[in-house]
């Protein structure tokens, strides 16, 4: 650690954060999932995965212009994650955790295989979306990087706005409080879940096509989703701005972590998760008030 | 000559069961009802501890299937509809328990009862009427609904409930754990609520005498089966009903009543 100067800290702290923003993204998915039915969606690094793939092909392989490739890659997620949950996750209610769990990480590694076989099993990179550095008093960092950072605050802000004024936000964190009292007020319930769903993939595609220009993308690159795992449960999973502060500080040690002890590379985010247990078991910030049930 | 008047409201039955059966697994819970319920009527429900009260009125709203028997809203089956769909026909569920939305301010509360309504002034107007009826609600109403009392949440129930503009209100228990001030206070604004807006009432109720006092009909419930109904008047008259409801006891004949020995009457 001793070769470091304040530019280098400095870069890796923005470059950390940037990580740890892209970890939110993710995450932010699976609490939405979790908070709303209780269940645990295995396959969302896949649906990164899959943002990933289609920004590819809609953008590099079929030459779109990039903004209407990279939306059209979050809508076309949009439409798969509230398939999903329409079509395979509303059928299993009633059974227990674990199927969906089961079912899920199933789901995850069949999407894995299908990708290979459309887009193969080489690692290719998405062109970014303001290509270049920017030189911040001396520290250089890449374009792509800062905008991971602001988008994922942008859209945490934008997301806490809909749940705390919209009606349809404000409908989705009924039926996560009480399923059955918004089943008797008449709300959609299927619907709106289907439709959390639909958002969970959505937050997933934005991170993969956000990851795509600054680390090559693969069929692997869902192992980073586990991560986001880790940063939530250290926020206190169940919680959106726990997951996000749990991934921030998460990104933010990791680049740290693997300076200081390069031979233990990649398992950063782990320790921090296992420190932080034992420290404060139920995360960082758990909800004060606990379900029923 | 006329058994029924041939102008003026027809008595219509709004609500009617015939022979329901629900199953929890392999339990039988309801065990063939029927009942219906007069459109503007207030009907109880009454019976002890695990009667099936609140069992059947989770199998009128949809939240759990009748294994048997035939579900009737105004004439149409609803007995295999699920849940929101019952309640966008009409009827408005409060629960047992109340099942606020605790972490939501009161105002989200009752403004979530009325999410499937669009004549946008109506739902302001009946919002008023609630805080009127309710002034707890209204210095509460940015408050997380957590924090209300639990009569206050009773009336956050109803009133989320009014919200929906229902035809008829399921009512589960809405005197548990108020007291008996504060039940009187619930009472007069359901009783309110079925005069003046004209809404139908099917309520649960354990307190006997609360429901006695409320309803125009009423169906008393042993395990799962109707054991005996009857206009208000008839059963405050009856004797099973005076004795094992509301407590009254005729000390000289009771060693020979009858139906002493009859087994649903514990
Ligand atoms: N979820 C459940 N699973 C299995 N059995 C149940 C379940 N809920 C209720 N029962 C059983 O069904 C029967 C009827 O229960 P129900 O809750 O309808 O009674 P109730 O009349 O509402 O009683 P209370 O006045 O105590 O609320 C009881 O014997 C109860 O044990
Ligand atoms: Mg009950």
């Amino acid at each position: 650690m001793t070769g470091l100067n304040f530019a280098d800290v400095m870069q890796l702290a923005i470059i950390g954060l940037a990580q740890g923003s892209l970890y939110s993204l993710i995450a932010i998915g699976l609490v939405l999932i979790y908070k709303a039915t209780e269940q645990i969606n295995f396959a969302q690094s896949e649906f990164m995965m899959l943002g990933a793939f289609f920004g590819f092909q809609f953008i590099v392989l079929w030459g779109m212009p990039f903004w209407l490739g990279f939306l059209l890659a979050i809508a076309v997620l949009g439409g798969i994650g509230y398939t999903y949950d329409a079509l395979v996750i509303r059928r299993m209610t009633g059974q227990p955790v674990f199927v969906v769990f089961i079912l899920t990480l199933a789901t995850g590694i069949v999407l894995r295989a299908l990708a290979g076989m459309f887009w193969g099993f080489d690692s290719f990179s998405l062109p970014s979306m303001m290509p270049g550095t920017i030189d911040l008093t001396g520290v250089i960092i890449g374009w792509d990087h800062v905008i991971a950072i602001l988008a994922a605050a942008l859209l945490s802000l934008a997301l806490f706005l809909f749940f705390r004024f919209s009606r349809v936000g404000i409908a989705m964190q009924a039926l996560s409080l009480n399923q059955l009292a918004a089943f008797y007020m008449g709300m959609p319930v299927k619907r709106l879940t289907s439709s959390i769903w639909a958002l969970a993939a959505m937050f997933g595609a934005l991170a993969g096509l956000l990851l795509g220009p600054i680390a090559l993308v693969s069929t692997q690159i869902g192992f980073i989703g586990f991560k986001a795992f880790a940063g939530a449960i250290v926020g206190g999973f169940g919680s959106i701005p726990g997951a996000v502060l749990g991934c921030l500080l998460i990104g933010f040690a990791e680049p740290f972590f693997d300076t200081a002890f390069p031979t233990l590379k990649g398992v950063g985010a782990y320790v921090i998760m296992f420190a932080v247990l034992l420290v404060r078991p139920q995360g960082l910030l758990s909800q004060m008030h606990q379900k029923k049930v | 000559m006329f058994n029924t008047p041939i102008w003026g409201p027809a008595m219509t039955d709004l609500l009617k069961l015939e022979n329901v059966e629900t199953f929890y697994g392999r339990v039988m819970a309801i065990r063939g009802v029927s009942l219906s319920v007069l459109e503007g009527k207030i009907v109880s429900i009454m019976g002890s501890n695990g009667a099936g009260k609140t069992t059947i009125l989770k199998t009128i709203s949809g939240a759990l299937d009748p294994f048997k028997g035939s579900i009737k809203l105004d004439g149409n089956e609803i007995s295999s509809q699920d849940p929101d769909v019952v309640a966008r026909m009409g009827v408005a569920h409060v629960p047992e328990g109340r099942e606020v939305f605790s972490l939501l301010s009161v105002r989200d509360n009752l403004m979530l009862g009325a999410y499937c309504r669009r004549d946008r002034g109506a739902v302001q107007q009946d919002f008023e009427k609630v805080l009127g009826w309710f002034p707890d609600l209204r210095s509460f109403i940015d408050k997380q609904a957590a924090y209300l009392s639990g009569g206050q949440q009773q009336m956050l129930a109803l009133g989320r409930a009014f919200m929906q503009k229902p035809r008829l209100m399921l009512l589960d228990e809405p005197s548990l754990g108020l007291s008996p001030r504060l039940i009187g206070e619930i009472f007069d604004i359901i009783k309110h609520i079925n005069r003046e807006e004209g809404v139908t009432m099917l309520l649960v109720e354990q307190n006997a005498a609360v429901a006695l006092e409320t309803c125009d009909f009423g169906y008393v419930m042993e395990t799962g089966r109707i054991v005996m109904e009857g206009d208000r008047d008839r059963l405050l008259a009856s004797e099973n009903i005076q004795e094992f409801y509301l407590g009254v006891k005729d000390e000289g004949v009771r060693e020979e009543r009858r139906w002493k020995g009859k087994k649903t009457w514990r």
